[in-house]
């Protein structure tokens, strides 16, 4: 994808970096980490700068972690949720957009719950714009940050076997990752019912499968996507129980493995769907670590957007 | 741009009998190395502060802690020379009553030693800080000196001074040129 040009550095897709840009944000990363453990977690980068916040679509965890990375840089930070805002009363995105960047912001970090709305807010506002999530489509922080742990797990991205598994047709999370894992030379599994499986991703080199066993004896990583219970009553859906003891991690698939793949999961977990209770008890300091893996990563990419003169 | 070079200033015998003396000295001010922390500026500092400490170990044994800092987090022109990526700062030992001395391989506006100074403020609180330089080339823009200089080396603002290690370089020696067009 090319970068659109309105004067400011965005991050729209993953598809944007290449791979020696993610290696680099990735480095950075672990240097922002190591700020976090610090006595006085915060560094002085982005002092003066202001990051806007426009969630349209509910989260606590990307916001909060996008605030504190904001916030450990010395950023200024404004929320805006859909709830308490003027999108309520009927102000479109458009309005919003222009109204912020009025107000003298350097960065607005979008969730919205269509897929282009980031790349059409480049159009209409004079600042950076970051994906925090748009439909169906990217998330980009989320694949970066699922890789920093990955990589500070096992030490390397190339050639690690990654499964998938889940509603990966729905997922941004999935096609964030997909693109991301590729681009580093990593391989790539996606496992789950077929009618979730992006048939249009077997072209960028993705292998798909409908067994779950199959994956777990392949992967070194087993990525669980989370069940969108929203979607469970929609015909490609098999129900919730079919959906468990097919593709789910059950306790009798994980404690018949001989090499324990590192599970991660983007969260909020739904147990007893996507992952057994006790495994998920088991693997919660992974998920933790990639909780505080992201609030790292996302002082690497605002102050690799923001940190120049063109921020 | 590419950089030519237009003297050698110093070569690798040179630049062994500076670190010995500089180690020499910062043992005479902070009469020994007890209290002594070397804290070295990325990239080319932090290896110049691992010989110092290596040679007031030899001198004086004992063990002498060494720290690296990475300055980009706290620069006032992060816009004009940005590294791409952020390098890594390890302070791994208690900087509080401690006598740090900051090496970087040249002191020029003093901008990084202000940034490294800064930075290493947000680690604790250490007794004395110091700043020991292998060139001082001028030309400061803040109220900043070196305590230890390894030579003064009065040069223009368009030349350029390169700091050559072994460690990372290769060699070791300094040389002044300038940037040209390849």
């Amino acid at each position: 994808m090319k970068e659109p040009d309105n004067g400011h550095r965005h991050l729209l897709s993953v598809t944007q970096l290449d791979r020696g840009r993610i290696y680099d944000l990735l480095d950075s990363a672990r240097s922002f980490s190591e700020v976090l453990s610090r006595p006085v977690k915060k560094v002085p980068a982005l002092r003066g700068k202001t990051v806007a916040n426009l969630f349209m679509e509910p989260s606590t965890r990307t916001r909060m972690s996008f605030e504190l990375a904001a916030k450990r840089l010395s950023a200024d930070v404004v929320n805006f949720s859909s709830g308490g805002s003027s999108i309520s009363k009927g102000e479109t995105l458009k309005d919003t957009g222009k109204t912020i960047v009025a107000m003298g912001v350097d960065a607005v970090v979008i969730r919205h719950k269509s897929a282009g709305v980031p790349l059409a807010l480049t159009g209409w506002a004079d600042c950076s714009v970051i994906n925090a999530g748009d439909g169906m489509h990217e998330h980009p922080t989320q694949a970066l940050l699922d890789l920093y742990t990955m990589r500070e797990h096992f030490g390397k991205l190339e050639g690690l076997k990654v499964a998938i598994a889940g509603d990966v047709d729905h997922s941004r999370v999935a096609r964030s990752n997909v693109h991301a894992l590729k681009r580093v030379g990593a391989d790539v599994l996606l496992v789950g019912p077929w009618s979730l499986m992006p048939v249009e991703m077997e072209e960028l080199g993705v292998g798909i499968t409908g067994s779950m066993d199959e994956a777990l004896n392949w992967c070194d990583v087993m990525y669980l996507l989370r069940v969108q219970l929203e979607r469970v009553r929609g015909s490609r859906f098999p129900s919730l129980q079919e959906y468990a003891r097919r593709y789910g991690l059950t306790t009798s698939r994980w404690s018949g493995l001989q090499k324990k793949p590192l599970v991660m999961h983007p969260g909020p977990i739904n147990r007893g769907v996507e992952i057994a209770s006790e495994i998920a008890d088991e693997v919660e300091v992974i998920i933790a670590n990639q909780v505080s893996a992201g609030v790292a990563v996302r002082m690497a990419v605002l102050y690799d957007l923001l940190g120049g003169d063109n921020g | 741009m590419v950089f030519k070079a237009r003297a050698k200033v110093l070569d690798d015998d040179d630049i062994s009998r500076i670190t010995r003396r500089i180690s020499h000295e910062i043992l005479e001010r902070s009469k020994g190395s007890r209290e002594l922390a070397l804290v070295g500026v990325r990239t080319r500092g932090v290896f110049l502060a691992r010989r110092l400490a290596d040679l007031i170990e030899e001198i004086e044994g004992g063990e002498v802690e060494v720290g690296e800092l990475d300055t980009s987090l706290y620069r006032d022109d992060v816009a004009t020379n940005r590294a791409p990526v952020v390098g890594s700062t390890k302070i791994n030992f208690d900087l509080s009553s401690k006598r740090v001395v900051i090496v970087d391989d040249v002191l020029y506006t003093g901008r990084t030693t202000r940034a490294a100074m800064d930075a290493l403020m947000d680690f604790g609180r250490p007794k004395v800080v110091q700043l020991a330089v292998l060139i001082d080339r001028g030309h400061r823009e803040l109220p900043i000196r070196a305590d230890y200089v390894g030579k003064n080396v009065p040069t223009s603002g368009n030349e350029k001074v390169k700091v050559s290690l072994v460690e990372v370089d290769g060699i070791d020696m300094v040389e002044i040129g300038e940037d040209v067009e390849k």
